[in-house]
């Protein structure tokens, strides 16, 4: 832009028109971050005030008007919710859960997504289409039949119901088959042309190729099963099954007083793996919801 | 979505027969292989999401409660439906939250989208900002909106108030602003989500059109509707349906938030099955409800899909 300008603009009108130029793209700019940090105020104001409650005493939380700093820093919350609620069992729970879902899911996920995307034989791809459309089935409209399927098998208020309900989903099939498809063929020939099976293949070859399927396929998961509300709801009745999400809600309902800012101190403590796990992988994260299924 | 699939290439029917039997042998093997990689997904898959959607409109169609005893009523159920005033309450409840949740959501997430797809410092910090919501537990988030949201000392009032607003609305305790409420943390949590996915789209529309729209002497908006919206088309539909479906089945978060009250003023269909299935044990007449979710949502997804093909045209 600004070359064609010096060709065209004589040299003596050149810099007042960059100099308008600059000028305008700097409020531009201002304008746009003014909008940024509104949009950021808007979204972490919650999870800041999360975090500053968790830190007040039970009569600050709700201070007219609203204080958003602690006078007095109260981590006696954390040292409260430790020991007053069980949760070193509720993150116990979410751990085994979120931790074999997510290696179940991405093993046999990649596993059918090699058999999809690499091997031809009749029925495949209607087969994958079965999968395609379970997406536009919502899980609310068969959880009765599959809670009485699993109830007759005697799964129910086991953790194995949870681990059987989030890993056989198409979401893992989907995203790895179009990782796959972005692998040349000419890597798996070259591998046939040395001898390996197909699962040598699988396992020497798509498998380091896809990390970056793979990590993002771990996360999504890992945080869909810590963050699921409705299956340990309907699954897990007793108490010492509950995961974090369970006991923090039932921490609420079963305290007539409740103590906000041992409560928010949970919420804090729920909320942080997470956001540790987000932070760490948050590039394939923002990857891996791109590629799954924009590729159309 | 569209899924690109290479058909499975015809084999030349030779002449020899010797040929043809290997070739035979050959594709069952194939299909075998192919059937062992699938295999320990599918059957999992097919146990329980195929089966239970089959045994779903089995269920409907009878009288099914918590004795186990069935027998066949036909249409029942769906009669019954139709009359029942709380299960048109939550279907008309389910819409009103798509209606204002879908636009409201679409417009946020791709404003939020091209902001974030200039060039400028800090933007991977903005990105991480969005997307937060989205990551963390629906109770956590819905506990600390429901204080924010709490109609006297809540923070959010608050702010009304030193804006000038006398007499805030009672959000969660008042039947009219609830569903508004709830839409409002649900559109916040999603955003980052459907951000993600417009950015991925935004990054496929070509500068040079830009550039061509921009000399051509096209301004901001007159080059956000001819180039940028039309690019947007595939990812624009992808967010269509998938917000849609996830619109028509919400329900964790009104469960944490607002129970479905005050009254039924935020009771939806999802709600409307927990209740009958789980609490009241009428295992055929909550699935003849899930049934209806079903096919509004298999309908809708339909209609758009061959919208979007008409549309390519």
């Amino acid at each position: 832009m600004s070359e064609t300008m010096n060709l065209v603009v004589p040299p003596s009108r050149r810099r007042i028109a960059g100099g308008q130029k600059t000028v305008r793209t700097r409020i531009g700019r201002a304008v746009l971050y003014i909008l940024l940090i509104a949009a950021a105020a808007a979204m972490l104001t919650p999870f800041f005030w999360m975090i500053m409650s968790s830190l007040k005493d039970a009569n600050s939380v709700f201070s007219v008007p609203v204080r958003w700093l602690p006078e007095v820093f109260v981590w006696q919350n954390y040292v409260d919710i430790w020991t007053r609620s069980d949760i070193v069992t509720w993150i116990r729970n979410t751990l085994i859960l979120s931790v074999s879902v997510t290696l179940l899911q991405v093993i046999t996920g990649s596993f059918a997504a090699y058999g999809f995307s690499r091997i031809r034989f009749p029925g495949r791809d209607a087969l994958f289409l079965l999968y395609v459309a379970t997406i536009a089935v919502p899980w609310q409209s068969y959880m009765i039949p599959q809670f009485i399927m699993l109830s007759n098998a005697g799964l129910t208020n086991t953790l194995w119901s949870i681990i059987f309900l989030q890993t056989f989903g198409a979401f893992g099939v989907f995203l790895m088959k179009q990782f796959y498809e972005t692998i040349p063929e000419d890597l798996s020939e070259a591998g046939r042309l040395d001898g390996l099976s197909e699962y040598g293949i699988w396992w020497r070859i798509m498998v380091p190729l896809s990390v970056p399927a793979v990590a993002s396929l771990s996360l999504l998961t890992f945080v869909n099963t810590w963050n699921d509300y409705l299956g340990p709801l309907i699954y897990l009745r007793d108490s010492s099954l509950w995961t974090m999400q369970l006991g923090l809600q039932n921490f609420v309902a079963n305290l007539y007083d409740v103590d906000y800012g041992v409560l928010f101190a949970g919420l804090t403590i729920s909320v942080l793996p997470i956001a540790v796990v987000f932070l760490l992988g948050q590039r394939f994260f923002v990857e891996g919801i791109a590629t799954s299924g924009m590729k159309g | 979505m569209t899924v690109t699939s290479n058909a499975p290439r015809r084999a030349t029917v030779p002449q020899a027969p010797t040929r043809k039997r290997r070739v035979s042998r050959l594709r069952i093997r194939n299909t075998l292989l192919g059937l062992s990689f699938i295999a320990p997904n599918f059957i999992g898959f097919a146990t329980l999401t195929l089966v239970p959607v089959i045994v779903m409109f089995y269920m409907s169609l009878s009288n099914w409660n918590i004795f186990g005893t069935s027998t066949f009523i036909g249409l029942d159920n769906f009669t019954r439906l139709a009359g029942d005033g709380s299960f048109r309450r939550a279907f008309f409840n389910t819409l009103y939250y798509a209606g204002l949740h879908i636009p409201l959501t679409i417009v946020v997430s791709l404003s939020l989208a091209i902001l974030l797809n200039n060039k400028l410092r800090g933007v991977a910090f903005f990105r991480t900002a969005a997307f937060f919501p989205y990551i963390t537990s629906i109770v956590a988030i819905a506990l600390v909106w429901n204080l924010l949201f709490s109609p006297d000392y809540g923070p959010v009032n608050e702010i009304l108030r030193f804006f000038g607003l006398s007499n805030p609305p009672g959000w969660l305790t008042s039947p009219d602003w609830s569903m508004p409420a709830v839409v409002i943390v649900s559109t916040w949590r999603d955003m980052g989500y459907y951000m993600v996915l417009f950015l991925a789209g935004l990054q496929t529309v070509p500068r040079e059109l830009h550039e061509a729209a921009r000399v051509d002497g096209a301004n901001v908006w007159q080059r956000f509707v001819n180039v940028t919206l039309p690019c947007l088309r595939p990812t624009m539909f992808f967010v269509v349906v998938i917000l849609t479906i996830n619109s028509f089945k919400i329900f964790d978060l009104i469960l944490v938030m607002t129970r479905g009250g005050p009254g039924q003023s935020t009771t939806v269909i999802s709600q409307f099955i927990y209740r009958k299935g789980f609490e009241e044990n009428e295992f055929g007449y909550a699935s003849a409800a899930a049934v209806v979710l079903f096919f509004l949502c298999i309908i809708v997804t339909i209609i758009q899909f061959l919208w979007n093909k008409r549309r390519e045209i």
